[in-house]
């Protein structure tokens, strides 16, 4: 999770069965005592003659297979990190296939978080370098063979890709025909990775490799599974979470044709049948009733009236410095505000899904997880059995946002393939989806901030309120009341401000559950304090470009992208009546971002996004049209959230239920997106997160740029903006 | 019974007559380029054509369908428009997550086969029935026009 950067230097550990320790370059490790490698890689390539460590392996032909630590989600990283391992291995990325890795975190855990986890923008950032590490110990190793077989000192030869070359005698062998010969050989502790002022392949654009079969309908999502004898079920879970099942009727739904079964469990009633419409009419006639339970009455008015009222008294504190109350108090100018955000779904394209089956030697699950590793646990746990008895086979997923970190669904698709002897799809409808997801919590931030004579800030004090996702997701990575990941984005912010307190209290609203949602803390806190930091400048009377940068002076890369972003925008220039520009700047993830948002709001209040220009400093950049497809989707997913994303909640129920009552942005609305890249030879930082985190404020700031109105609340509504 | 011609392939499927065509496709006949997405008609992922027409199988009941000429993602390549769409689609890289896009793809093959120079307000109109939660959006806007100018070309 994006937390890692916080985390720097702690020791922490997740539950009893992990052990932590500060990894080299101060991220973080944690590691499994004692688990050995009980499932080799990659299925059928595990077979293959040279398989020098867990990432890599080659065949006869020459082809090269990464087997990938982390999940592809559409983010492109079974594109950039092969290219990794290509680059320093030296062979053409065409020469290169991708497999998906199973669980194990001992071999395929995240450096930076420890677990087998695809999240928090990590993949770059945890893997630059083993897998160059891999491929140049392949590539040593394949040279060594060579030597031995030529005959002739290892300093002698080079290589080409696929190719090991002895330039002296012009004779080249290539790497298939060294497979043999290499895997006799000990993989080397140390290796020499390449300068990167000779990088061939990072930097470059390249082809993704897991495109192919999505154009055509081959590709295989969790979703498409297809087993002997399987059946599909469908589930239907107390609408009220914390709820339970108290009747049905079994009768019924065994009288539809195609359903062979009804398995209960003690919150949601699932219909196995032949197909998944059999499945939903035997649900239907099942005429599930539930008893409620503690949580029935739950509304928005009581959740937010609870943040409100707790917000009053003081957090425990993310960071002080000087002090930040006195001097608001005798500042010349004083400014307050309240911001809040609301419930989000994740609403993957893919609907949630699982496949289980359970036989007398173990269990195995055919999912799409961006937890492989807490899914084999989790099921281990609940069905008694031992963690190597449960079988993950991972799968391309259709979206993950934070929503595949959790494993809910694929514990519920255990417990009901338990009850059947057969492998059970368990298929959510879309309402299910919705109304049963783990959501973004809904946050209530107080700020305020006392402005010198001159409108420079002087003091900052942020106070936010709302669920601790680490308390149920890490605990151990709450410190002193303290969630790491709440408070990111707020505890440090890119401007330099002489007293600062920030603080957080921690609310969790009944019965709904929390969870990393895209963009995780940053999300939630780059709203508040870009939106906050531009009601300065307004107080100031100042540009919003001109007070922030004034601010930046010790922020180099922070600055940098700001006035690019200002200039590429044509911060300047005027626009039309109701037509506004805003600026908003990221620096989370490893990486520095400024999003220019240009917006047109209709006399009805209407918010139509009409351009957005990103600049984005994120290191080294492995794949620079894989970097600019991230940043787009960020922006996107950050509009669909800025004008429509609220999930509601009454008499405990989730009111919205499928994409007519959740929408989305659609392609009718998309605004014109320029990404500019700054070349960089910085550590590589995170990119499916912070095109999405500083969007929402860009927007925000271009509305009031737009019509004068400062809105605090998301999402935008129509109302709050109607021509007076 | 019904009989069905799916992707040139005379078919008789046994199923309720009110059983949607996605579920029929997916589950009995074992095609899983289309996709399942919402089940109203809202995302389009489960777009197929019936004589040529965007269809959402979602809300087709097999009963609807039998007796035209359904194509599924699995064979959109076989025909001129769809061929020049894949290749758009991989050469400006649109694709993310890909889970939409089957949908995505039989939407722009049925529009360009319709409309061989689409404009953006025509790719808005045929193409905002279908969500992308990866937001791809500008490149297959980017992509249809790249296989207009193909197809054009030939």
């Amino acid at each position: 999770m994006a937390h890692v950067q916080s985390l720097k230097g702690h020791v922490v550990s997740r539950r009893a069965f992990l052990h932590a320790g500060a990894a080299v370059g101060g991220g973080l490790i944690i590691g499994w005592p004692l688990q050995g490698a009980t499932q080799p890689a990659g299925g059928a390539v595990q077979a293959q003659p040279f398989a020098p460590g867990a990432f890599i392996r080659i065949d006869r032909m020459g082809k090269v297979t990464v087997i990938s630590p982390m999940i592809e989600m559409g983010q492109g990283t079974y594109t950039s990190l092969p290219m990794l391992v290509a680059e320093e291995l030296d062979v053409a990325m065409s020469n290169v296939a991708v497999d998906h890795a199973p669980a194990n975190a001992k071999l395929y855990g995240n450096p930076l978080i420890g677990v087998q986890m695809t999240g928090g923008s990590t993949s770059i950032r945890a893997f630059y370098l083993p897998l160059r590490q891999a491929g140049a110990a392949a590539r040593q190793m394949l040279i060594a063979a060579a030597a031995k077989t030529l005959n002739v000192d290892a300093s002698s030869l080079t290589t080409e890709p696929g190719y090991v070359v002895h330039v002296a005698s012009q004779r080249r062998i290539g790497y298939g025909d060294l497979v043999d010969e290499a895997a006799k050989l000990t993989v080397p502790a140390a290796v020499k990775l390449k300068d990167p002022s000779t990088f061939r392949i990072i930097g470059t654009p390249a082809k993704r490799l897991d495109v192919s079969g999505k154009v055509n309908g081959t590709a295989i999502y969790g979703i498409d599974v297809k087993l002997p004898g399987m059946k599909i079920a469908t589930v239907s879970a107390s609408p009220v979470f914390g709820g339970t099942v108290a009747s049905f009727n079994e009768a019924a739904a065994l009288k539809v044709p195609g359903v062979h079964q009804v398995a209960k469990l003690d919150n949601a009633v699932a219909v196995i049948a032949d197909h998944y419409w059999a499945a939903k009419q035997g649900l239907e006639a099942a005429a599930v009733k539930f008893d409620d339970g503690p949580h029935a009455t739950a509304s928005m008015a009581d959740i937010v009236a609870a943040l409100a009222t707790a917000s009053e008294r003081p957090g425990a504190v993310a960071r002080n410095e000087g002090d930040a109350a006195a001097a608001i108090a005798k500042a010349a100018t004083k400014v307050a505000a309240i911001y809040e955000a609301p419930f989000l779904a994740h609403a993957t394209m893919e609907p949630i899904n699982c496949t289980a089956q359970v036989t007398s030697d173990g269990c195995d699950i055919w999912v799409g997880s961006q937890v492989p590793d807490i899914a084999q646990l989790v099921v281990s746990k609940h069905l008694g059995l031992n963690p190597e008895q449960v079988r993950i086979h991972n799968h391309l997923l259709g979206g993950g946002f934070g929503r595949r970190l959790e494993v809910d669904f694929i514990a519920q698709a255990a417990l009901i393939a338990k009850q059947s002897k057969d492998p059970i799809k368990v298929v959510w409808s879309r309402e299910e989806d919705i109304q049963h997801d783990m959501y973004r919590p809904y946050y209530y931030d107080r700020i305020s901030a006392g402005l010198d004579d001159q409108g420079v800030p002087i003091a900052w004090s942020h106070r936010i309120a709302g669920s601790s996702i680490l308390s149920r997701y890490f605990p151990s990575a709450v410190k002193d009341g303290v969630d790491s990941d709440a408070v990111e984005g707020a505890a440090e912010i890119p401007y330099a401000i002489p007293n600062m307190h920030v603080d957080y209290v921690r609310v969790e609203p009944p019965g709904i559950p929390t969870a990393f949602w895209r963009g995780v803390g940053p999300t939630h806190n780059v709203y508040v304090v870009e939106g906050f930091i531009d009601e300065l400048a307004a107080a100031a009377r100042k540009d919003p470009v001109d007070y922030r940068r004034a601010l930046l002076a010790k922020n180099p890369r922070a600055l940098h992208v700001l006035e690019r972003a200002a200039q590429r925008a044509g911060w300047a220039t005027p626009l039309g009546p109701r037509q506004g520009r805003g600026i908003a700047l990221s620096q989370s993830f490893g990486t520095y971002l400024a999003e220019v948002a240009e917006v047109t709001v209709s006399k009805s209040g209407e918010v139509h996004v009409d351009r957005v220009v990103a600049v984005v400093d994120c290191g080294v950049a492995v794949n620079p049209d894989t970097i600019v497809a991230q940043i787009e989707s960020g922006v996107i997913f950050g509009i669909t959230a800025a004008l429509y994303g609220e999930i509601t909640v009454k008499d405990g129920r989730v009111e919205q239920t499928n994409f007519d009552t959740y929408q989305m942005l659609r392609i009718d609305a998309a605004p014109t997106i320029e990404v500019e890249i700054v070349g960089s030879t910085e550590a590589p930082g995170g990119l499916g997160e912070p095109g999405t985190s500083a969007l929402a404020p860009a927007v925000l700031n271009a509305v009031h740029a737009a019509t004068g109105v400062r809105l605090r609340k998301l999402p935008i509504k129509p109302e709050m903006l109607t021509a007076g | 019974m019904h009989d069905l011609n799916v992707n040139g392939r005379a078919l008789s499927v046994d199923a309720p007559d009110d059983m949607p065509l996605l579920w029929v496709i997916r589950d009995i006949l074992g095609m899983t380029g289309t996709k399942f997405g919402c089940g109203i008609a809202q995302c389009g992922a489960c777009t197929v054509h019936m004589d040529g027409e965007p269809t959402r199988s979602c809300v087709t009941a097999i009963s609807d369908a039998a007796g035209t000429s359904i194509t599924t993602i699995e064979a959109i390549g076989e025909t001129p428009a769809g061929k020049a769409i894949q290749a758009a689609w991989l050469d400006v890289e649109v694709v993310q997550c890909g889970y939409c896009q089957s949908g995505q793809i039989m939407s722009a093959s049925a529009l360009l086969a319709g409309n061989p120079k689409p404009t953006d307000a025509d790719i808005d109109a045929a193409m905002s029935g279908n969500i992308c939660r990866c937001g791809t959006y500008l490149r297959i806007r980017e992509a249809i026009k790249r296989a207009a100018t193909l197809a054009g070309a030939r």
